[in-house]
């Protein structure tokens, strides 16, 4: 049973998918809808159960529980090769006894057309390599084996292309280049892409919908905005970017906003970014959004007092503070140095103020921890 | 006295006991042979006793003479090549990829053969394929088989003896090359649309070529030159150039024939072997 691959075009729906190795949930009752033409990231820890999700979709595994459907038709139980579907595998998997151009060719070989020069060339020229048609994948770089690796799935005009941690092995500089390139490509030919990753700064420059997963579920879903200005678990939190984590109680409403009581100190945050379930909760600040100043300044909406200066690092663009409170909690500042204020010194007493719009509210019976340790690579700006 | 070495020496200190070993049970023995293969027997002298007339002539004689066993031995090297690797494929391809935790336990089976004597294995086949084996019978009895007809002594016995003899130096090969496939790639092939068959046949067999290769070389080159096989479950209508060599030496005592045939062996796999190479062309995947 071929897919026909007019109507299976359209949106990519997993429907109550769980995946099960004897006692373990790998994917647990995953639902997710992929627009078509979108550049979805599924953005999680090692473990998380992304990569699972990403085979099943491709065919190399079968959903224990669910369905999978790209448009109209159920691929469930379809085989790998009947679907519309091209994977760019972790290590480009290139086959090593071909040359590049028959690497390229395989699959439209594959489904009987004859005249392959053509497009294979087009491709090879998309990613910038006519050159190597002739060469044997051994003899490429890690980066150009890359591109080949995209250009053999995306020459297939796929419904929809999926990449395994495509950019893992390569060097930073030239994961920030190819961030940069795969995106251009998605916008150029127009393909739904689906990547998954580990890197939130991967996940953050590409895709226009970010789902994050944790322990085979998917913790929040939107775009790399909403997630990082309003993250509805301590794991999104922590997960992308740093967060400060402040223990609270609500102590009663103010219009559209909610007043919290932060060990002793009242401050407000939009109802709307509240996610507790109770009157206790956590408040979230990112280290960005305060302001730091000496006590008498002018101060914005929220302010903290009784901070002391426990550590300052100089980065350049910004100077990173640690900044020890009265309860015994460290918060994490970060300020621009624009604004010609000499920076503070270790054991200075400060007050840090934000904009109320700013806080994030997490249910109080979160662990705060969640998702600090799991995210190899931090990144500083 | 110092005890650092000069680096450019360590090399030509690592390679001596080798060199010297080679040259000393290879190199002369073979130079030896050399010589022998041009004498002529002293005039007057006793069986046995040659001089040298670099008497190239006893080539030509030993070729013309054995030219049966000659074609005989490539025959059935072939043969039992082409069986060996029917057989060793599936069982390789079933070890590196469906074996799962029995994998080791089935490698250690297709060597165990080699802890019992090679001749002992022979001999076994010997009874096998005779009267009193369960194989015979069985196949008169559902008449696939004459009452009368025999399989011992034909050249079925010897190429079955010999494919099962040689099985484990095709096996091990072609299990390392299948085992080292990385098997994303065969992901990737179902992935662009191959199916089963097809990903076997484009991606499975290209990239297991080397393991081919090294197995069928070390299957047919001692089956080429094997005289065991045809000695133990063979008759004199199945004999290969090694029963020629062994007999013209031991039994005949004509030093100068043997070693002209042997040289002639070795010629002639050699040039079969290059050839098979450069149409394999898997130079650089070797």
């Amino acid at each position: 049973m071929a897919i026909d691959p007019i109507l299976a075009r359209g949106d990519l729906r997993l429907t109550r998918i769980t995946k099960s190795y004897g006692d373990f949930k790998a994917v647990d009752d995953l639902t997710l809808t992929i627009p078509k033409g979108s550049f979805f990231a599924l953005l999680g820890p090692s473990g998380c159960g992304k990569t699972t999700t990403l085979r099943m979709v491709a065919g190399l595994e079968e959903p224990t529980v669910g369905s999978i459907h790209l448009g109209d038709t159920d691929i469930t139980t379809t085989r790998p090769y009947q679907r519309p579907i091209n994977t760019v595998f972790q290590n480009y998997a290139l086959f090593p006894h071909l040359t590049i151009f028959e690497n390229i060719a395989f699959g439209l070989r594959r489904r009987g057309i004859k005249d392959v020069k053509e497009q294979v060339d087009k491709v090879l020229n998309l990613v910038e390599l006519p050159h190597l048609a002739q060469r044997k994948p051994t003899q490429l770089s890690g980066g150009q084996q890359q591109r080949i690796a995209l250009a053999r799935a995306i020459v297939n005009r796929p419904a929809l292309l999926l990449l395994d941690e495509p950019l893992g092995a390569l060097d930073l500089k030239l994961r920030r280049q190819m961030q940069i390139e795969l995106k251009w490509i998605q916008r150029e030919v127009g393909l739904t892409f689906v990547h998954v990753t580990h890197d939130q700064e991967e996940a953050m420059t590409m895709a226009d919908t970010i789902a994050v997963m944790n322990e085979g579920k998917i913790e929040q879903m939107g775009t790399p905005a909403d997630l990082y200005d309003d993250p509805e678990t301590a794991f999104v939190a922590n997960f992308l970017g740093q967060s400060n984590l402040i223990k609270g109680k609500i102590d009663g409403n103010d219009g559209d906003s909610v007043v919290i009581n932060l060990f002793g100190q009242k401050i407000s945050m939009p109802k709307a970014r509240s996610h507790a379930v109770d009157s206790s909760l956590y408040a979230g600040i990112r280290p960005e959004k305060f302001r730091i100043t000496r006590t008498g300044s002018a101060f914005r909406g929220n302010t903290l007092t009784g901070g002391r200066v426990e550590d300052v690092s100089y980065i350049g663009v910004s100077t990173q503070y640690v900044v020890a409170m009265p309860w015994g909690q460290e918060l994490m500042v970060f300020e621009q140095n624009d604004d010609g204020v000499p920076p503070f010194n270790k054991g200075e007493e400060v007050v840090i103020s934000w904009e109320p719009s700013f806080t994030f509210g997490l249910r109080g019976d979160e662990d705060i921890e969640a998702g600090t340790e799991v995210n190899p690579e931090e990144t500083p700006e | 006295m110092s005890i650092t070495v000069p680096k450019v020496r360590v090399p030509y200190l690592l390679l001596f006991p080798g060199f010297a070993f080679l040259f000393t049970f290879f190199i002369l023995p073979i130079v030896n042979l050399a010589q022998t293969s041009t004498q002529s027997p002293i005039a007057g002298g006793d069986t046995g006793q040659y001089e040298q007339r670099f008497a190239f002539s006893n080539y030509v004689n030993a070729f013309l003479e054995n030219r049966e066993q000659f074609a005989r031995s490539f025959v059935y090297a072939t043969l039992a090549t082409v069986f060996a690797l029917a057989i060793a494929y599936p069982l390789a391809y079933a070890i590196a990829f469906k074996s799962g935790k029995f994998k080791n336990i089935l490698l250690v089976l297709v060597v165990a053969p080699f802890f019992t004597s090679f001749l002992l294995r022979t001999i076994a086949w010997k009874q096998i394929l005779g009267e009193e084996g369960f194989l015979v019978p069985t196949l008169r009895n559902l008449h696939l088989l004459g009452q009368q007809t025999t399989i011992t002594s034909t050249s079925i016995a010897v190429v079955a003896g010999m494919t099962y003899n040689f099985l484990p130096f095709m096996t091990l090969p072609l299990y390392a090359s299948l085992e080292r496939i990385d098997p994303r790639t065969i992901e990737a092939s179902g992935d662009l649309y191959a199916n089963g068959l097809t990903t076997f046949r484009r991606v499975t067999v290209p990239l297991s070529l080397p393991g081919v290769v090294a197995g069928t070389l070390l299957t047919f080159i001692p089956a080429a030159g094997d005289y065991v096989n045809a000695a133990i479950l063979g008759s004199p209508n199945t004999k290969m150039i090694g029963n020629v060599i062994e007999s013209r030496y031991f039994k005949i005592v004509d030093y100068p024939t043997a070693a002209a045939l042997s040289f002639t062996l070795m010629a002639a796999i050699l040039i079969l072997v290059t050839l098979y190479i450069r149409k394999a062309g898997t130079e650089e995947l070797v």
